[in-house]
């Protein structure tokens, strides 16, 4: 979606730069190692600013990277060009088996985690007989192109820019994806990106992997510019430096971390070379001057450098609209009237002593409305994760069109045909309402990350972005369709999961709350839509506290109140029901 | 195997792994209060240990003019918060805890630090002047980024460390110091021999332990650090100040750190950087304690020590190697158990 001009011109002025006359040689030194640093920050921008997973441990990457090349070129003779897919998927492999340990980690474990193990590599690297210990391998040949060799700082310059622009374009046309959707949904917790059936460990390695071969492939051409390597700058010194070289460029984006490498390589080398001319004789001033102005950086600019420039540009315009006319394939509805589409039966859930479902038994038949409602703390929300296999019961069991789905994960529940919203909306703030709803046909689109890379996906991905246009339209959001969803009202945005869900093609809707936030208009709007819904072959489950609206919309209602069923029937039934009114009113004593 | 290197082995690492236990608790303490992951811990130590040493030797340690120059720093950043609404009382306040105090302590250092002092003004003196720079570090880099995202945080924490660390060595130069030790006498009992100094190391690190446990348990403060660490809105709005919380997080911090420092550096040589591997071996131990429980992280940290002693005993070359990879298992273990809770970030 995003324009490519400006990449291009980005590409012809590094390519032009060289050619300058009167360009010192050392200035394409320092562009070279931005470059390579450019390389490791951005796979971090993906695992970190993007996939929320911190981690310290990729200067062990670009170790392995340059590590397999330097023994493979130098030991067994291997051109260089044999060994650059071999490093890059030795760099890979071992992302697998550390991201196998570390990914699942949660929270803070994960960053202290990928510390503690590239701490430990780093000493691996320093003690092996055969990468040389501390002293490391030399004499590493060069990059050649025929007889034309690398040798110089301006000759490998255009390998390491080309890698550098190759693999930001990889990554962005990987972001603006089914996969980068998924990806981007990570950040914002797991459940409502795998209640629309993404496997989240499974996101979360392949940005691991990306990462790491991204480290891999910088470690190679570290090692062709150098031709020698040494443990030092796989240490976790330089993994924390790779981090927040990401964090100042602005962790969210990919030019973020192009943006950082420079500013902390041209920084170090401002500093190195022109603080001892001001305050001469002691040691590491530029350290202290370094740390300190990171410090400040971050006061003044918490989000990042390339957020707070790109805020002076005139606002990007709005992607257009999704061709509509393309359709993606629906699910077979459920034929009569009377078949029972959801059976729950005796579904218990305990926490501790607290019992919050207890046997609770109802049906939700095919083109039916039922409303689930009861007082505070009644135990509704935790029946809607029984069914959607967030929570699994304690006992009793549930069943979708006569088949037993008790304890499935929730990417099996969705892929059943049954969606949902959430009492507390879990969207993604930062992506459109447009993204946000495709993550809803994140199950009816077959691209995987590199035919996105690849750009292979286009036909696929139009199919998704018109299907969530389309759903956007019938909830009556189109205005809207391009700006961030965490700039909506709450009620829009609940409305917007609506949309979300409705993308699953769901034969069952389950809304958790869905009127709360909402004008009495769109309520009405609401229950309309809700309607049509019904009358098309969808059944709704709802659960909801404004009883006007239950009362007017609902075929059939089931009460709760701690955790156990006290009445079913019709709205009608149900206003006169004194078990309800003694619920939800209390009863004289 | 012979009993007695076992023993010995045993010994040293339940020294070390004392230490160990003792950054561990107090990088916990800081993370929960503040979300600060401290990297900068292990300068606490480093400073600890190298102020003691240098005002032992009748060295005027820099680290006293820092907590100076930073206390001015903290004092400026109270003045432009408060710049809006100029409140004497206020004002007089920050200048006397950020100006006034670290320059009686500047001058009775600079008293001191000229007739070589006994070993209790050292230590009283040392812990002062860190405990001062925890407290000002917290008001000049972390304060104002309280609200961002743990990410953030780090990366300052990361800076501060740089820092903290280029500063160790232009205080202290890059030779390393050992300091004299703070209980001398020794006694032996079977083939062991207990210094006065190990014992200190015990002494203390029981002490703290069960400190920081009546602290937590017992105290209005303690229950109100451990409310900010469990929800800061929810805290606020209960009227505990967070920015006390985090300033009572990292006065506890930088005190623990120098309390290790001056207790190791009579049996290690420590240079400027030293601190840094020795806080991660702290880390090690916390996140095996999975950075909530004090007592885990205790007893971890021992098992730290003791692992660590028998590998440099054994394996000397892997030492490192085998300490930070502990983790790994801990962790696979941790990822098994753990059950996917849903986390509300930031």
């Amino acid at each position: 979606m995003q324009s490519r001009l400006p990449i291009l011109i980005f590409a012809l002025v590094m390519a032009a730069i060289p050619f300058v006359p009167g360009m010192p040689p050392f200035w394409i030194v320092l562009l070279d190692n931005i470059g390579l640093t450019a390389l490791v920050a951005m796979g971090l921008v993906l695992l970190t600013g993007v996939g929320g997973l911190t981690s310290f441990g990729q200067a062990a990457f670009v170790g392995f990277g340059a590590y397999t090349t330097a023994v493979l070129s130098t030991a067994y003779g291997l051109s260089p060009w044999l060994t650059l897919p071999l490093s890059l998927l030795v760099s890979g492999l071992l992302a697998v088996l550390l991201g196998l340990v570390t990914v699942r980690l949660s929270g803070h474990y994960l960053p202290l985690g990928t510390l503690a193990w590239g701490l430990g590599l780093f000493y691996l690297f320093s003690k092996l007989e055969f990468l040389g210990r501390n002293d490391g391998i030399s004499a590493i040949p060069p990059l050649s192109i025929g007889s034309f060799k690398m040798l110089s700082p301006g000759s490998i310059y255009y390998a390491i820019w080309v890698a550098v622009i190759v693999s930001a374009l990889l990554t962005m046309n990987l972001l603006d994806s089914r996969t980068g959707r998924a990806i981007r949904a990570l950040r914002r917790g797991h459940v409502a990106a795998e209640a629309f059936g993404v496997h989240t460990p499974r996101a979360k390695m392949l940005v691991f992997i990306h990462a790491a071969v991204l480290a891999g492939l910088s470690g190679w051409l570290y090692a062709h510019l150098q031709r020698a390597v040494n443990p030092t700058p796989f240490g976790a010194q330089a993994g924390i430096e790779y981090l927040f070289i990401a964090v100042v460029g602005g962790a969210g984006y990919v030019w973020g971390g192009v943006l950082g490498a420079a500013i902390v390589v041209v920084l170090k080398e401002v500093l190195q070379s022109y603080l001892p001319l001001i305050l001469p004789g002691s040691g590491q001033v530029e350290t202290i001057v370094f740390g300190i102005m990171l410090v400040a950086l971050l006061q003044l600019a918490p989000g990042g450098v390339w957020p707070w420039l790109m805020s002076f540009l005139p606002e990007a315009t709005r992607g257009k609209k999704p061709d509509t006319s393309l359709k993606l394939e629906q699910r077979p509805r459920a034929p009569g009237q009377d078949s029972v589409l959801l059976h729950v039966e005796k579904a218990r859930k305990q926490f501790g002593g607290v019992i919050a479902v207890n046997n609770v038994s109802f049906d939700v038949q095919a083109r039916e409305i039922v409303a689930l409602i009861g007082p505070n703390g009644a135990g509704k929300s935790t029946t809607f994760n029984l069914i959607t296999g967030v929570l699994s019961a304690t006992s009793g069991s549930i069943s979708v069109l006569g088949k037993k789905v008790d304890n499935a994960p929730p990417q099996e529940i969705v892929k059943l045909g049954i969606s949902r919203t959430f009492q507390h909306v879990k969207l993604v703030p930062d992506m459109t309402v447009l993204e946000n709803v495709a993550i809803g046909a994140h199950l009816r689109g077959h691209s995987g990350p590199i035919s996105s890379m690849l750009r292979l996906d286009r036909a696929d991905e139009a199919k998704l972005l018109a299907e969530a246009a389309r759903q956007i339209e019938r909830v009556g959001l189109a205005e809207q369709m391009h700006q961030l969803a965490g700039s909506l009202s709450l009620g829009q945005q609940r409305i917007v999961e609506i949309a979300r869900a409705l993308c699953v093609d769901p034969m069952l809707l389950l809304l958790d709350e869905p009127a709360a936030g909402l004008r009495h208009m769109e309520k009405q709007r609401l229950a309309t839509l809700l309607r049509e819904l019904r009358d098309g072959g969808m059944s709704v489950l709802l659960v909801e506290h404004d009883m006007g609206f239950v009362m007017n919309l609902a075929d059939r209602i089931v009460v709760l109140d701690f955790g156990t069923k006290i009445a079913e029937g019709t709205p009608a039934t149900i206003k006169t029901n004194p078990e309800v009114i003694k619920a939800y009113l209390g009863v004289a004593a | 195997m012979n009993t007695t290197i076992m023993l010995f082995l045993v010994q040293d690492g339940i020294t070390n792994g004392a230490i160990y236990a003792l950054l561990g608790l107090a990088l916990v303490l800081v993370f929960a209060v503040t979300r600060v992951i401290l990297i900068p811990q292990g300068e606490f130590v480093t400073y600890g240990a190298l102020t003691y040493a240098s005002l032992a030797s009748g060295q005027l340690p820099g680290t006293a003019k820092l907590a100076l120059a930073l206390g001015i720093g903290a004092f400026a950043f109270d003045l432009f918060v408060a710049r809006k609404a100029l409140h004497g009382r206020l004002i007089l306040r920050s200048f006397l805890t950020n100006v006034v105090l670290p320059a009686i302590v500047l001058a009775l250092t600079f008293y001191f630090a000229a007739q070589k002092p006994p070993v209790a003004v050292c230590i009283a003196l040392s812990l002062v002047i860190v405990a001062m720079i925890g407290l000002y570090l917290y008001r000049v880099a972390f304060q104002p980024l309280a609200h961002t995202s743990v990410l953030v945080l780090l990366i300052a924490s990361v800076g501060v460390h740089l820092a903290l660390q280029g500063l160790g060595l232009l205080f202290f130069g890059a030779e390393g110091q050992r300091g004299p030790a703070v209980l001398s006498g020794s006694f032996t009992a079977g083939a062991l021999r207990f210094t006065g100094q190990s014992l200190t190391v015990y002494g203390i690190t029981i002490a703290f332990i069960v400190g920081l446990w009546l602290f937590f348990g017992l105290t209005l403060y303690g229950k109100a650090l451990r409310a900010t660490a469990v929800n800061r809105l929810g805290a606020r709005l209960a009227g505990i100040r967070t920015t006390l919380s985090g300033q009572i997080a990292f006065l506890l911090a930088s005190v623990i750190g120098a309390l290790s420092g001056i207790m190791i550096v009579p049996i290690t040589t420590l240079y400027y950087d030293s601190g840094f591997l020795i806080g991660l071996k702290g880390f090690v131990a916390a996140i095996i304690g999975g950075l909530v429980s004090y007592p885990l992280t205790a007893v971890a940290a021992l098992f730290v020590g003791i692992v660590e002693a028998f590998s440099s005993f054994y394996a000397s070359n892997y030492k490192e190697v085998i300490v930070f990879m502990l983790l790994i298992p801990v962790l696979l273990l941790r990822s098994l158990a753990a059950p996917a809770v849903e986390e509300e970030k930031d």
